[in-house]
């Protein structure tokens, strides 16, 4: 019963999202709504989940004075002081909240995204020594995109033709057609694992033991 | 040059180079900066977007409801999610782990049954109407440069999907197809490889500007 009964609440929710999907009907119409809202309701709880295994890993840190517990200080305060400043104060313009989100929040990720750009700097002079001529395709095209999308490539000109209108004509065309035929192949391998999920064929998400 | 006075900005512009002192190796500034963006993005995403917006008008709210009027039939249906949602904390002890395998099949069955007919019409069907050429009235100059694009279009995605084709060996033309597919997916990569570092690149710029403009006032 511990793995049955989840295996057919799965079955039962996949077909009725499939048959909702077919029929503008207003029962049906409801009932996708409402799924949604439990789906929503869930995921909440498993956002909560996580956070209790985070800050229990921070806590257990601290407390025994794991290497690095300080810094697991900062994560656990930042934490406390963020959810009260949006108890207390709300989210509107202006309020202490909305200033941690746009000078906090906000550069450190923009920040740790754009060091990765000095990152695929140096992994992609590893992996574009051209050894072949999938390499040579890809350092080619890439360096394409790249100088066509900075102000110095409008300075490279074939006659008519510009590197900037030719990273523009890869991205449209070719570049859309490959991902055209990625995406169609990931369509079918995602339908196929959502058929096995739905009759049971797929059940590793119910983890082991009885 | 007018460096500016406000905390915030001075916050902002410290813990950004916080960040960049890991290009020179790790150290305090960098893991102080990292553990503060993970605890004040977590706070943010419990308060604004769990709290706010599925708490609240979710939970909280039909359950106000509830409490005013136990048989609303329409907040009853609060009860089954909040009952799968409390099964789904089982996981936290290892003896009541078992109890989260309902919600999480409840999930897992909504999303694959919701998944099938989306990506059948937006990855499949739309994406195949959209290769597919129409020919245009005789009055159209057919040798265009936009019917040859689209004729560029439907080769590279047949010779993308035949790579992916296993069901026979790449030998013979079906060889010679997947190794041009290779080719186009190579492109393809070398494009998106090409387009995120140029993103990254960006928000660099973004950052520098913060930087110099914003907290140093150089213009």
């Amino acid at each position: 019963m511990r793995r049955r009964g989840p295996l057919t609440l799965a079955f039962i929710a996949g077909v009725a999202m499939i048959i909702q999907f077919f029929s503008p009907h207003p029962i049906l119409r409801t009932v996708y709504t409402e799924a949604l809202n439990w789906y929503r309701i869930i995921s909440a709880f498993t956002f909560m989940l996580g956070l209790i295994s985070l800050m229990r890993s921070h806590i257990t840190k601290v407390t025994h004075k794991r290497a690095g517990w300080g810094y697991s200080i900062v994560t656990i305060v930042s934490f406390i002081v963020m959810t009260i400043l949006g108890f207390t104060y709300g989210t509107g313009a202006g309020t202490p909240f909305d200033k941690m989100y746009e000078y906090v929040y906000a550069p450190l990720g923009a920040t740790v995204f754009s060091l990765l750009a000095f990152y695929l700097a140096s992994a992609s002079f590893r992996a574009f020594r051209a050894r072949n001529i999938d390499a040579t395709i890809l350092l080619v095209v890439a360096i394409i995109i790249m100088l066509g999308r900075v102000p110095v490539g409008s300075f490279i000109r074939w006659g008519r033709f510009s590197l900037p209108g030719l990273a523009e004509w890869i991205m449209a065309y070719p570049n859309m057609a490959a991902q055209r035929g990625l995406l169609i192949g990931i369509a079918l391998g995602a339908i196929c694992m959502s058929l096995k999920i739905i009759l049971g064929i797929e059940r590793s998400y119910l983890g082991r033991g009885g | 040059m007018a460096i500016s006075h406000d905390p915030w900005v001075w916050a902002a512009a410290l813990l950004t180079l916080a960040i960049y002192s890991f290009l020179y190796k790790d150290n305090p500034f960098y893991k102080f900066a990292e553990h503060l963006y993970i605890g004040v993005s977590v706070g943010y995403f419990l308060y604004f977007i769990i709290w706010q917006q599925i708490v609240v008008p979710l939970i909280y709210d039909p359950l106000k409801v509830l409490f005013i009027s136990p048989f609303h039939t329409k907040e009853l249906l609060i009860i089954p999610p909040l009952i799968l949602s409390i099964m789904m904390l089982g996981r936290i002890s290892p003896r009541h782990a078992w109890m989260s395998r309902w919600p999480m099949a409840y999930v897992m069955g909504m999303g694959a049954g919701l998944a099938i007919p989306a990506y059948f019409q937006t990855n499949i069907f739309k994406q195949i109407e959209g290769t597919i050429i129409s020919i245009p009235p005789a009055t159209i100059e057919i040798v265009s440069t936009y019917y040859l694009n689209k004729l560029l279009v439907l080769i590279i995605v047949t010779c993308v999907l035949l790579f992916f084709y296993f069901s026979r060996e790449h030998k013979g033309a079906l060889g010679r197809i997947t190794i041009l597919g290779r080719w186009f997916l190579m492109l393809g990569f070398g494009a998106a490889f090409g387009y995120t570092v140029m993103a990254r690149v960006s928000l660099l710029i973004g950052r520098l500007d913060f930087l110099l403009h914003t907290w140093l006032g150089i213009h």
